[in-house]
């Protein structure tokens, strides 16, 4: 499953405490991941996932530990460039209202100052590959697409500047059933095809499982596994994650029942 | 028929009284929305400036303005007429404005910010491309409104020789003459009135 063995990310002891809090958000994160792996961190709200994430482009900072990307210290770098290197992806809020669709993908390479043909170009190229028509989506605005259509622009443009690494935060959230299974194929078409490395966050157990070479699971701030999908199933490492399985088992009970 | 009869004499005074208002309120507005801009600017960088420079204005709007109009008078540079005027109405617009600008600005969706953020946008980026489009009808409001009450108040600055059409209620006042107060009145709320509609349309084509 392993792709490379250039590691792509790297958390050395990481913590992470928020002001006020008398829990660690994340505590002693220590894992490597390599260069093309499709990496999902399974958890339930307030696990730690989406600041571990977050902490991956210095949205926030660790209280302590090291984050490496490419044998490089993020802590080194400044924030702002660290981030336009990552492809950022979240629920589809994040698209600008204000700005059409070709604006929205066109923000990094405009803050790289790319020229305007290139940009031009790019755009309609990054459209064509999350599969929507350019011609028809270029000048609209992010509130005149469906949720399903708004989250492949958002793909598109974490995509826009063909960064190494790609973070993504529940982009599926708020999609319906059908749709998401779509975009959850579609986006593991596009993996394959570009030799870049994912970290996508998610809650559903069915989605970190079908989507990811490695899956991180974690519970109340500490990664409990990290293994590929199969040996999660076959060695649960503790009982959080043999509950999260039984929980899962209990559902399909649920279908065959009703079936 | 009076009231004609009085603007046909008396054209040039009320013509001279409407530019002398509209001048004196464009430049304030100018220089209010300049300074609300730059302190907004700077309350997004420090959030306890934001509230504190709000709180602060707020005393000062409660100042009645013809007590405000005097004590500024004895400030170095000021004195009577229209500098000490202008001052005046900036230092109102400014709690107008301010409470416009920065509840608009941080009035927008954190997640939105944050995408932007996560996207490799400065703070100033932020600032200027998505927090500023995203509250521009709250900036709007707050422009609208600076407007309306600068018109209005520039009319007890004649009170300290600013001139405008302040100076027809006054004279008016002390002359017992009716046609015009009354034309002052007219001039105020038609200027307004006008002001507003044109603002109105601004703001319907900036937002599409």
């Amino acid at each position: 499953m392993i792709e490379s063995s250039i590691v792509a990310i790297e958390y050395k002891n990481v913590y992470k405490k928020f002001e006020g809090a008398n829990y660690n958000a994340v505590s002693d994160v220590n894992l490597s991941i390599y260069e093309g792996e499709f990496i999902t961190i399974l958890g339930s709200s307030g696990s730690g996932k989406t600041t571990l994430l977050k902490m991956t482009n210095r949205l926030y900072d660790p209280d302590a530990g090291d984050i490496i990307l490419f044998g490089e210290n993020i802590r080194d770098v400044d924030a702002v460039l660290v981030r336009r290197r990552i492809g950022y992806a979240i629920q589809q809020v994040g698209l600008l209202p204000h700005m059409t669709i070709a604006q929205n993908i066109a923000i990094v390479p405009k803050l790289l100052k790319w020229d305007k043909e290139r940009i031009d170009n790019r755009v309609r190229e990054l459209l064509t590959l999350v599969g929507l028509d350019s011609d028809e989506f270029l000048k609209r605005y992010p509130h005149q697409l469906s949720g399903g259509q708004q989250q492949r622009v958002g793909l598109a443009r974490a995509l826009a500047v063909d960064p190494k690494i790609m973070l993504l935060d529940e982009p599926f959230g708020a999609i319906d059933a059908i749709n998401r299974l779509h975009l959850q194929d579609e986006l593991k078409r596009l993996h394959s095809g570009l030799k870049k490395t994912f970290l996508f966050v998610t809650h559903d157990i069915n989605e970190a499982l079908k989507l990811g070479t490695r899956v991180i699971i974690m519970n109340e701030g500490q990664v409990c596994q990290f293994d590929t999908p199969k040996n999660i199933i076959k060695n649960p490492a503790d009982g959080f994650v043999k509950a999260l399985i039984n929980s899962h088992r209990e559902q399909e009970k649920l279908w065959e029942g009703l079936i | 028929m009076e009231l004609i009869q009085f603007a046909q004499r008396n054209y040039s005074i009320l013509l001279r009284a409407l530019s002398e208002h509209v001048q004196m309120v464009l430049i304030a507005l100018i220089l209010s929305v300049a300074l609300a801009g730059m302190l907004t600017i700077l309350a997004m960088f420090f959030k306890p400036i934001g509230k504190f420079l709000i709180y602060l204005s707020s005393i000062i709007y409660s100042i009645p303005s013809i007590a405000l109009f005097a004590l500024m008078i004895p400030l170095p540079g000021l004195g009577l007429g229209r500098a000490t005027a202008i001052t005046v109405l900036v230092l109102y617009n400014q709690f107008i404005l301010l409470r416009n600008f920065i509840t608009g600005l941080n009035g927008v969706d954190h997640a939105i910010i944050e995408a932007a953020a996560g996207m490799g946008m400065k703070p100033t980026q932020i600032i200027l491309k998505v927090r500023v489009p995203l509250s521009i009808k709250s900036i709007f409001v707050g422009i609208r409104l600076a407007l309306i009450s600068t018109i209005a108040i520039a009319i007890i600055a004649s009170f300290i020789g600013a001139g405008g059409i302040g100076l027809l209620v006054t004279i008016g006042l002390e002359t017992n003459n009716n046609n015009r107060i009354i034309w002052g009145v007219i001039l105020s709320v038609g200027l307004g009135i006008v002001a507003n509609a044109i603002l109105v349309f601004i703001e319907k084509r900036i937002k599409r």
